[in-house]
């Protein structure tokens, strides 16, 4: 266990307030009550294809959209349901795109690994590993070419750090001294295989921060104050000109790698162990030491409940997916026309 | 009409909407203190300075990755990949990422990019540094695809193609580099998707481009000379492609020919022919042929590769005996 959660920096948790706690918790539950829905609707066979849970990863998505700025940019993979949410797209319409149907955030056109919602800053889920770090240097060029102050974060797997799209982004990032933070989510697995079985060091992300000039940053991924704190930190210097982070966070994924993966190649007691760090479950019994009242606690979880139904709901009600659409929107002028 | 050469009028394009439009900014490896390898983008740092001119490191994939980023956010990139080889090294942000964003988020996302590049044979360099690539692109749904001929074209097309709200490969023919031709004065932007008639003539259309446009107008001349009357196109545009002018030609003339610098397989020309044998079959008075390097690897020495690539003498000597 200590080896796999490595030595993080202890968490120096200041002035976090109460809102702002209780803006995190309810967010984490929104996001696990959303990815256990749509966990279910598989098992309904109501959604087709593959999807990528982040259940167990909550506490970082929320820590950094919490942190956020409404103009910044997110972009994440395609486990990136959690991070398209928390920017504040609609559950609904990240329903409807699980399912196929006409309320999908891209009308059917993306699917679970390509949740996208611009008008939140959900800049998009990549499901290509690597890709998208290059693309958040390039808006974070952008906004630093616009003297915009806006700040890109990208979020990928601990895979992603044997990629060169990785390196090449992270250079760029630190010669051309962009907004970017790019945080890497250490689940411990590459797919199926233990990253730590085919990588040269022990952290992929924070041991390779040296080479680009970057300070060593291990955190735990699954303490959402920690999150929120490093998010913060980070943001912070990319938004005051100081240039980009690299962040490892570790964490866990409570389930396989997709949906087609019972993740038996996982012992038992690391399995054990890690759900016994469950970011949701533990979080809520630190605000209850804190003094939150039982009741306001209840309260959170009932309403997530509720919305995530409304959603579903929703999503269950609407049409299919419009096979009129399969030609439109190649091309800016909306169409697809490639001759005359 | 200025005189330029084909690389003075890229670097002219490239400048004409930088001075227009503030979000035009252009990277890419070598292009603004060494003003690219080719020389094509001289003068653009200094006329622009660092912040939009930029040199990059070696990181295709970061150049059209940072590209991409930039291009859903505000800015209009243009970006050199030096030799148009390179552009396998980054073909997941191409063909994956910059293709496919626009379609996949249904149109949350426009991508207003250029990616230019040096394509083509002709200068010994081997195999990896002389490939003909135009198809690659023009096989993936949500680039446009534009290969000039001419330096008023190379800046008339590069001006629209950095005008247009969608992703654009641009490719220069690196044995072009060199050569001169008129281009109009003041401010010249082209349409992309259309072709252009070069020469007219009633006997047969060849279709032709970027390189191979000289040479096909230089065998018509011959051909012209043994009595037989060739209309030449000069496609300029893969995608999107100008079928009404090809086939309005092809109608007229009763005969296709394609002149294609790639390899056999799957070329811009059997995409032509195929749509030509759908839709004016009738119109044909013999079959359709193609005239492409064979389908091998480009050699470097320079009597192979002179002889791989469609020389006039065997787009002549293809033309008289399918004609005769």
């Amino acid at each position: 266990m200590k080896a796999r959660t490595g030595k993080t920096a202890a968490p120096k948790i200041e002035n976090i307030d109460q809102e702002t706690r209780l803006r995190l918790y309810r967010l984490m539950v929104e996001l696990r009550d959303f990815e256990q829905r749509a966990y279910d609707l598989f098992m309904e066979n109501l959604i087709r294809g593959t999807s990528h849970l982040a259940l167990g990863q909550e506490a970082i998505a929320a820590g950094y959209a919490v942190a956020m700025r409404e103009d910044d940019y997110t972009f994440c993979t395609y486990r990136g349901h959690d991070h398209t949410l928390a920017r504040g797209a609609s559950m609904a319409a990240a329903l409807g795109e699980l399912l196929g149907r006409a309320n999908g955030m891209m009308h059917g056109k993306g699917g679970s690994m390509h949740l996208t919602d611009v008008a939140h800053g959900a800049m998009g889920s990549y499901a290509i590993v690597g890709a998208h770090l290059p693309i958040a240097a390039g808006a974070a060029w952008s906004a630093q070419a616009r003297k915009s102050g806006q700040v890109a974060v990208c979020f990928f797997g601990d895979g992603t750090t044997n990629i060169g799209a990785f390196h090449e982004a992270l250079n760029l990032a630190v010669v051309w001294k962009l907004p970017v933070v790019f945080v890497c989510e250490n689940n411990q697995y590459m797919e199926y295989t233990p990253i730590r079985s085919v990588t040269a060091v022990e952290h992929p992300a924070a041991d390779r921060a040296a080479a680009y000039g970057l300070e060593r940053i291990l955190v735990d991924g699954n303490d959402v104050e920690v999150m929120h704190e490093t998010a913060t930190r980070t943001i912070g210097r990319a938004r005051s000109g100081d240039g980009p982070s690299l962040v490892e966070a570790l964490t866990y994924r409570h389930g396989g790698h997709s949906r087609g993966d019972p993740a038996t190649y996982r012992p038992k007691d690391e399995v054990r162990e890690w759900m016994s760090r469950d970011p949701v479950q533990t979080y809520r019994e630190r605000l209850g030491s804190l003094g939150v009242e039982e009741s306001v606690l209840r309260k959170i979880d009932d309403e997530s409940q509720e919305k995530v139904d409304i959603a579903t709901d929703e999503a269950r009600k609407a049409p299919p997916a419009r096979v009129e659409d399969i030609e439109t929107q190649v091309w800016s002028d909306g169409g697809s026309a490639w001759r005359s | 009409m200025a005189e330029l050469t084909y690389r003075e009028a890229v670097a002219a394009g490239i400048a004409q909407e930088m001075r227009r439009d503030p979000t035009v900014y252009f990277i890419g490896e070598d292009v603004a203190a060494a003003g690219g390898v080719f020389k094509a983008t001289v003068g653009l740092l200094d006329q622009f300075g660092p912040d939009r001119v930029r040199d990059t490191p070696i990181s295709e994939q970061a150049i059209v990755g940072a590209a991409m980023g930039a291009a859903m956010t505000g800015l209009k990139p243009i970006v050199e990949i030096m030799f148009s080889d390179f552009l396998a090294t980054c073909w997941d942000m191409i063909a994956n990422q910059v293709a496919k964003t626009r379609y996949m988020t249904d149109g949350q996302v426009s991508l207003p990019l250029v990616i230019r590049t040096a394509n083509g044979g002709g200068s010994r360099f081997g195999a990896q540094h002389s490939q003909s690539l135009e198809n690659w692109a023009m096989a993936v749904p949500g680039l446009k695809v534009v290969a000039p001929s001419t330096p008023a074209d190379a800046k008339g097309l590069l001006a629209a193609a950095i005008r247009d709200p969608d992703p654009v490969l641009f490719f220069e023919q690196k044995s072009l580099y060199g050569i001169k031709g008129e281009v109009p004065d003041g401010e010249h932007v082209d349409s992309l998707g259309t072709a252009r008639v070069l020469r007219h003539g009633n006997d047969c259309t060849i279709v032709a481009l970027a390189a191979m446009v000289p040479r096909a107008l230089a065998a018509a001349a011959e051909l012209e000379s043994e009595g037989i009357h060739a209309t030449v196109v000069d496609v300029r545009c893969l995608v999107p492609l100008d079928t009404r002018t090809i086939l309005g030609e092809v109608s007229r003339t009763g005969r296709l020919f394609t002149v294609e610098e790639n390899p056999r397989l799957c070329g811009w020309g059997a995409e032509i022919a195929s749509i030509a044998a759908e839709e004016c079959f009738d119109d044909l008075d013999g079959p359709i042929v193609r005239i492409t390097t064979p389908h091998v690897p480009l050699p470097a020495a320079q009597p192979m590769e002179d002889a791989a690539m469609p020389t006039v003498a065997r787009i002549v000597k293809t033309v008289r005996g399918a004609m005769r």
